[in-house]
C-alpha cells in the first residue's frame, strides 16, 4: 500500500504529463490546419497537371517513342521504394503503419525474386526499417531541418529519383505515404511513380474528354518527355503534403486520447488517496477512543 | 467591354491569380504568344519569362518559370513550377534562380554521358532566365 505523500506525488506527476500531451494535442490542431491548408493550395496545381499529362499520354499512346519515363525500361527486376514518414514520433500508429505497409511490399516483392532497394525519406521510416532491411537500404533523405515542406524539397528527392533511373538503378519505383482522409483515419497508400501509372488514361480518353483536339508546341512526345519528370517531384509534393497532414492529424488523435488517459487516471489515484486518507483517519480514531476506553 | 477568358495562374504551392482577363501573353517555349477569347486549344512548354494579364482592372505580370500552359475553351491555365508576382521579385530570388540554372548547365556538360541535347537546354534556361532578367531590369551579376 503506497503512502498518501507517495500517491500525491504520483498525481502531480500524471496531472504534468496531462499538461504536456494537451499542449501537443493543441500545437498539433494548429499545425494540422496550417498542413491541411497546404495540402488544399496544391490541388489545383496537381489536378490539372495529371490531367493534361494523361490527355497526353493517351494520345502518345505506348509506341516506341514513348518516353521510359512512361513505358518503363521493359523490365521490373528491380524495384525501388521509397518510403515517406515522418521526422518525429508520439503521432499514433502512423509512421508504424507506412512501415508495415512498406516492410509486406518489400517482402512481397523479394519472395518473387526481385531485387528491392529502399530510400527513405524522414528518420522514423528508416529506423523502422533498417533492422530488417539493412541490406536493401541505398539512401536516406534527412528532412528534419526543414521547417515546412516546400515544393523544393520534393523536387531535390525527385532528382534524386530520377538520377537513378538514367543511371539504370532500378526498373520501376513506388511511394509510400499516408493519405489524409479525416483526423482520425489516415490510410497507408502505395503508388507507383515510375514507370507513371496511367490506369485511368483509358478511362479519361473514353469519357468523352477526347472533344478537344489539342495543338502541341513543341510536339507531344516533347511536352511529354519535358512533364514527366515533372510529374514525379509533383506526386512526391503532394504526398508530402498528405503526409504532413496525416502526421498532425495522427498526432492530435493520439494526444488527445493521451490526455484523456492521464485524466483517467488522476481519476483513480485521487480516489485511491482519498481512501487510503479516510483509513488513516479511522484508524486514529480507533486508537484514541480504545485509548480513552481503557483508562 | 471586350470579351474576356478565364485565366489561372497555379503554382503547386498556391494558386497565384484567378481571374478574367481579356488577354494574356504567355512565354511559350517555341515563342511567345497571346492568348484572347476564342484561341484554338493549345498546350505549350514555358522557358522562363513574364506572364502578363491584361484585364479591365489593370495588367499584373509573373515571372515564370518551368511548366506549360493549356489554352481551351473553358480558359488559359498557367502552371508554373515557379511564379512570382513581379512586384515581389528581388535581386537575391533572380540570383538564386540563375545560380541553380548555371548548376545546370555546369553539371549537364560534366556529365557529358546525355546527348548534346541536354546541355543545349541547360544553356537555353540560362539565356532565357537572363534575358528575363534584363526584360525586368534585375541584372544577373
Amino acid at each position: 500500500m503506497p503512502s498518501l505523500k507517495d500517491l500525491k506525488n504520483r498525481i502531480e506527476s500524471v496531472k504534468s504529463t496531462r499538461k504536456i500531451t494537451k499542449a501537443m494535442q493543441m500545437v498539433a490542431a494548429a499545425k494540422l490546419r496550417r498542413a491541411q491548408e497546404a495540402a488544399e493550395m496544391s490541388r489545383p496545381y496537381t489536378e490539372r497537371f495529371n490531367a493534361v499529362v494523361r490527355k497526353l499520354a493517351a494520345s502518345v499512346g505506348d509506341g516506341e517513342n514513348a518516353p521510359r519515363l512512361l513505358a518503363g525500361t521493359g523490365s521490373d527486376k528491380v524495384q525501388l521504394l521509397v518510403v515517406l514518414t515522418a521526422e518525429r514520433g508520439l503521432c499514433g500508429g502512423f509512421n508504424a503503419n507506412i512501415a508495415k505497409l512498406a516492410r509486406a511490399e518489400a517482402a512481397r516483392l523479394m519472395a518473387q525474386g526481385k531485387t528491392v532497394k529502399i530510400l527513405t525519406v524522414g528518420k522514423k521510416g528508416r529506423d523502422a526499417l533498417r533492422r530488417d532491411f539493412g541490406a536493401q537500404f541505398i539512401e536516406h533523405v534527412d528532412l528534419s531541418e526543414v521547417k515546412r515542406i516546400g515544393y523544393a524539397e520534393a523536387q531535390a528527392i525527385a532528382a534524386n529519383v530520377l538520377r537513378r533511373f538514367d543511371a539504370g538503378e532500378f526498373d520501376v519505383a513506388r511511394i509510400f505515404y499516408s493519405r489524409f482522409e479525416n483526423v482520425v483515419s489516415q490510410i497507408p497508400t502505395m503508388q507507383q511513380i515510375i514507370p507513371a501509372d496511367m490506369g485511368e488514361a483509358e478511362a479519361a480518353a473514353e469519357a468523352g474528354d477526347a472533344g478537344t483536339v489539342y495543338d502541341y508546341e513543341p510536339d507531344e512526345t516533347a511536352i511529354l518527355a519535358d512533364l514527366l519528370p515533372r510529374g514525379v517531384a509533383t506526386q512526391i509534393f503532394s504526398a508530402l503534403l498528405e503526409n504532413g497532414a496525416s502526421e498532425q492529424g495522427a498526432r492530435m488523435s493520439a494526444m488527445d486520447n493521451a490526455t484523456r488517459n492521464a485524466g483517467e487516471m488522476i481519476d483513480k489515484l485521487t480516489i485511491e488517496y482519498n481512501r487510503s486518507r479516510q483509513a488513516v483517519i479511522t484508524n486514529e480514531l480507533i486508537e484514541i477512543i480504545s485509548g480513552a476506553e481503557a483508562l | 467591354m471586350a470579351e474576356t477568358v478565364q485565366f489561372d495562374l497555379v503554382s503547386p504551392e498556391r494558386r497565384l491569380a484567378s481571374l478574367a482577363a481579356r488577354e494574356v501573353q504567355i512565354p511559350g517555349a517555341a515563342g511567345d504568344l497571346t492568348a484572347m477569347a476564342d484561341h484554338a486549344p493549345l498546350i505549350t512548354t514555358l522557358r522562363p519569362g513574364m506572364v502578363r494579364v491584361t484585364a479591365d482592372g489593370g495588367t499584373q505580370e509573373f515571372i515564370v518559370t518551368g511548366g506549360f500552359a493549356e489554352i481551351s475553351g473553358a480558359g488559359v491555365s498557367v502552371l508554373a513550377e515557379r511564379a512570382v508576382p513581379r512586384a515581389d521579385m528581388t535581386a537575391e530570388t533572380f540570383k538564386a534562380m540563375v545560380d541553380e540554372a548555371t548548376d545546370r548547365l555546369a553539371q549537364a556538360r560534366e556529365s557529358q554521358s546525355g546527348a548534346a541535347g541536354i546541355v543545349d537546354d541547360a544553356a537555353k534556361l540560362l539565356a532565357d532566365m537572363v534575358a528575363m532578367g534584363d526584360e525586368i531590369g534585375i541584372s544577373a551579376r
